[in-house]
């Protein structure tokens, strides 16, 4: 159908408009000029169209002029297309990509302080040792533990501790990058 | 140089000749730099007409419009009219003055956030922290205002730095911005498929807005049109860009639109929208919006695709760039043009059975429909015609058969009420060869009428004819159809003696409530020399129809 002026059909009960939902986890991978500003641009943006951010990371890259902003979002409630469609509108938004999950490596780091009584230390110590995870601080009655992986991981890791107490969780959301070509 | 001086030259260098603004401490440097400067600064008598008259001067001229106001109060008045900009994609820049960066964030005098207040109505923003930073941003505010979908750039500079001393260098050549890649050319893939679809509709209708407009597509987009007699409609912000007295003209859509065009929305088997964005006032209750339609969607923006109808074909790219090569790709099938006469039977059918009409007066009293047509006549259908919000705008979109593009300027996205007499000040000093008139509401102009005084001061010989109704009009109509009746807050009061307001500022003022009089006395307004005000008294309760009531389907027009 792409000959000029030929006379194949494009019938319109054919024509089917793109979907809207993709029904599952996104992360979006930004390239942001590092100014003033720019993060205050994208959480605004998010917030007047109504998307929501499940994870949120900002960091540096290996230029410095430019910062990686990594978002996860539900695409079974937010038309992923459109969320990138509005973010290429502000000017400091240099690149966007979709990261496909099978050719993305994704990890975010957690600490966790549990309660860690002398009597379930040992079997604490345990699972950590099972998500190879890393004790970082011991106290009388607590332990801190990092842990790193797929987002996946960590939320398991989290159901398995929080029987015994868990205290407080902090997590960074997570940061990908694609396996093989690099970006720029 | 100094900052503030190399400002005003970057803004030359842009093309700037008239700039609207107000002074005060923080933009000081900025007015006294403006003292040597070979720019024509039109004093508003407050910051948001002067944002608006910027607005109607790029709209009239489709050049950039350029205001300027000071930190704190004067900046916040500002944030209407970006928006108002932003909404209907004007292309403007707003320099704003800041207080002194040793001031900033110390709630200092007249200190406001106006990056932060103002960061979602801009399409960008630029805080100067260098001054040397100054020509590079009035280059890239210029391209990201002008280039794609346009839009308002604002510009804030702290006092002390545009005292600083600079060595200033025109810039020139498209600015670097990495994040910035407007699109300009369509898939001609996308066009052929379209082209193709289109060859097969049996019930098309094109859609525009004001896209075609702002790309300066009106030609380009009546020859594709006319391919094959196809029916058009517009929107609010497209009237112009096909000529309203045409044979396949179906009148404006949408909420006030006309029954033919929302009918054939609703029957249409295939929808070809140019640069328009499905809006509310469009489309109605949305799950009924056109239901046996398929869509073509041509705009600039991609955000704007499947935003809120979802498109079977979208074509990303300017107008300017697409039309020509669908129609020629269009007329390459020589399709038969006679596979739509059923479909232009139907639609005369419509046409002849709900024509815009309302019922005269049988004495002398002036309905408001009356008072556009009277318009209408009197200006030759020739004028740029500005507007408030609210019925009289409605109405003079029905009834002044708009035949180009550029002479219709109101606030159709945000629905600015006192948008009308700025922007006419505005248009008038981007086309001084032109009539401008104003068509003004009662509610709206009393919240703008200082700025009576910038025309007067100015000489700039603008016509307001204001129709008076003594009311909020289209909340009165709400109130009285869909709120049982309960007027509130609604009737103006003891009016002011328009007349004597208008001479107290130097104009010219007009009265007219005798409908066998009022063409003289708009020929008479229109031959005075300077600003002419026209107090018309019309119909005091007459309401705006056909509607869509607010959340129904375009089938269930009423009235």
């Amino acid at each position: 159908m792409g000959e000029p002026g030929t006379q194949d059909v494009v019938r319109l009960e054919d024509l089917e408009a793109s979907r809207q939902l993709t029904g599952r986890k996104h992360i979006l991978s930004l390239l942001v000029e590092n100014k003033p500003g720019v993060l205050a641009r994208i959480a605004g943006l998010f917030s007047r169209r109504g998307f929501n951010i499940d994870t949120l990371a900002v960091g540096p890259t290996e230029d410095p002029d430019v910062s990686r902003i990594t978002l996860t979002l539900d695409g079974a409630v937010h038309p992923i297309d459109q969320v990138t469609k509005q973010l290429h509108k502000l000017v400091n938004v240099i690149k966007i990509r979709d990261m496909e999950p099978d050719g993305t490596v994704a990890r975010e780091m957690a600490l966790f302080r549990v309660n860690a009584a002398v009597e379930s230390r040992a079997e604490i110590m345990q699972f950590a040792e099972i998500y190879d995870a890393k004790i970082v601080d011991v106290s009388r009655r607590s332990l801190t533990i990092e842990v790193t992986g797929a987002q996946e991981k960590i939320d398991s890791f989290e159901r398995m501790i929080r029987p015994h107490g868990l205290i407080e969780m902090a997590r960074t959301g997570e940061v990908a990058i694609s396996k093989s070509r690099p970006e720029h | 140089m100094r900052a503030a001086d190399a400002l005003c030259e970057a803004l030359k260098a842009e093309g700037v000749e008239h700039v609207f603004g107000i002074p005060g401490g923080a933009n000081l440097p900025t007015y006294d730099a403006l003292y040597d400067a070979e720019l024509i600064h039109i004093q508003a008598r407050h910051e948001q007409c002067a944002g608006h008259a910027a607005e109607g001067y790029a709209k009239a001229s489709g050049r950039v419009g350029v205001a300027m106001a000071t930190s704190g109060p004067g900046a916040t008045n500002l944030v209407t009219p970006i928006a108002d900009a932003m909404m209907d994609s004007v292309p403007t820049v707003f320099v704003t003055g800041q207080v002194r960066t040793d001031l900033i964030g110390t709630d200092g005098f007249q200190e406001a956030d106006v990056t932060g207040i103002t960061l979602p109505v801009v399409k960008h923003s630029l805080l100067v922290t260098d001054p040397r930073q100054i020509p590079d941003y009035v280059h890239e505010a210029f391209h990201i205002a002008s280039t794609g979908r346009p839009g308002p750039v604002l510009i804030d500079v702290p006092q002390d730095l545009s005292r600083a001393d600079i060595e200033y260098m025109p810039i020139e050549g498209t600015p670097e911005l990495p994040g910035y890649k407007p699109p300009t050319e369509g898939n001609i893939k996308q066009i052929r498929i379209a082209a193709k679809a289109l060859a097969n509709a049996r019930r098309p209708v094109i859609y525009g807005g004001g896209g075609i407009v702002n790309a300066n597509a009106s030609e380009e987009f009546r020859e594709f049109c006319a391919s094959d007699k196809l029916p058009v409609t517009l929107t609010v912000m497209g009237l112009g860009a096909f000529p309203a007295p045409h044979e396949q003209w179906l009148g404006m859509l949408g909420m006030h639109g006309t029954r033919t065009a929302n009918y054939a929305m609703d029957e249409a088997d295939l929808i070809v929208c140019v640069g328009a964005r499905f809006d509310d006032r469009i489309t109605g209750k949305l799950a009924e919006f056109a239901p046996r339609a398929k869509f073509v969607h041509i705009d600039v923006d991609p955000a704007e695709i499947s935003k809120n109808v979802p498109a079977h074909i979208p074509i990303v790219g300017d107008a300017k760039d697409v039309l020509p090569k669908l129609t020629r790709e269009y007329r390459a099938l020589k399709t038969d043009s006679e596979r739509l006469d059923d479909w232009w039977k139907r639609i005369r059918e419509w046409q002849t059975t709900y024509p815009l009409r309302y019922e005269d007066s049988r004495d002398s009293e002036i309905k408001p429909q009356f008072m556009i047509e009277a318009m209408y006549e009197a200006t030759g259908g020739d004028a740029i015609i500005t507007s408030d919000v609210g019925q009289h705008q409605m109405w003079a979109a029905q009834y002044y058969h708009f035949n180009q593009p550029r002479r219709w300027l109101n606030s159709g996205g945000l629905g600015t009420m006192g948008f009308g007499l700025p922007a006419a000040i505005g248009a008038k000093v981007a086309r001084p060869d032109d009539t401008v008139v104003c068509l003004a509401g009662d509610g709206s102009l009393v919240m703008v009428c200082q700025e009576f005084a910038t025309a007067a001061f100015h000489n700039i010989p603008v016509k307001v004819f204001l129709m008076n109704n003594g009311h909020f009009g289209m909340v009165r109509q709400w109130q009285e159809l869909f709120w049982e009746e309960r007027y509130k807050s609604v009737e103006m009061g003891p009016s002011p003696d328009w007349p004597r307001l208008a001479e107290a500022f130097g104009w010219t003022g007009m009265q007219c409530a005798d409908k066998s009089e009022l063409r003289d006395a708009m020929q008479t307004a229109l031959e005075t020399d300077g600003p002419v005000l026209l107090d018309v008294h019309v119909t005091k309760d007459e309401n705006c129809y056909p509607m869509i009531p607010a959340g129904a389907a375009a089938r269930d027009m009423v009235g």
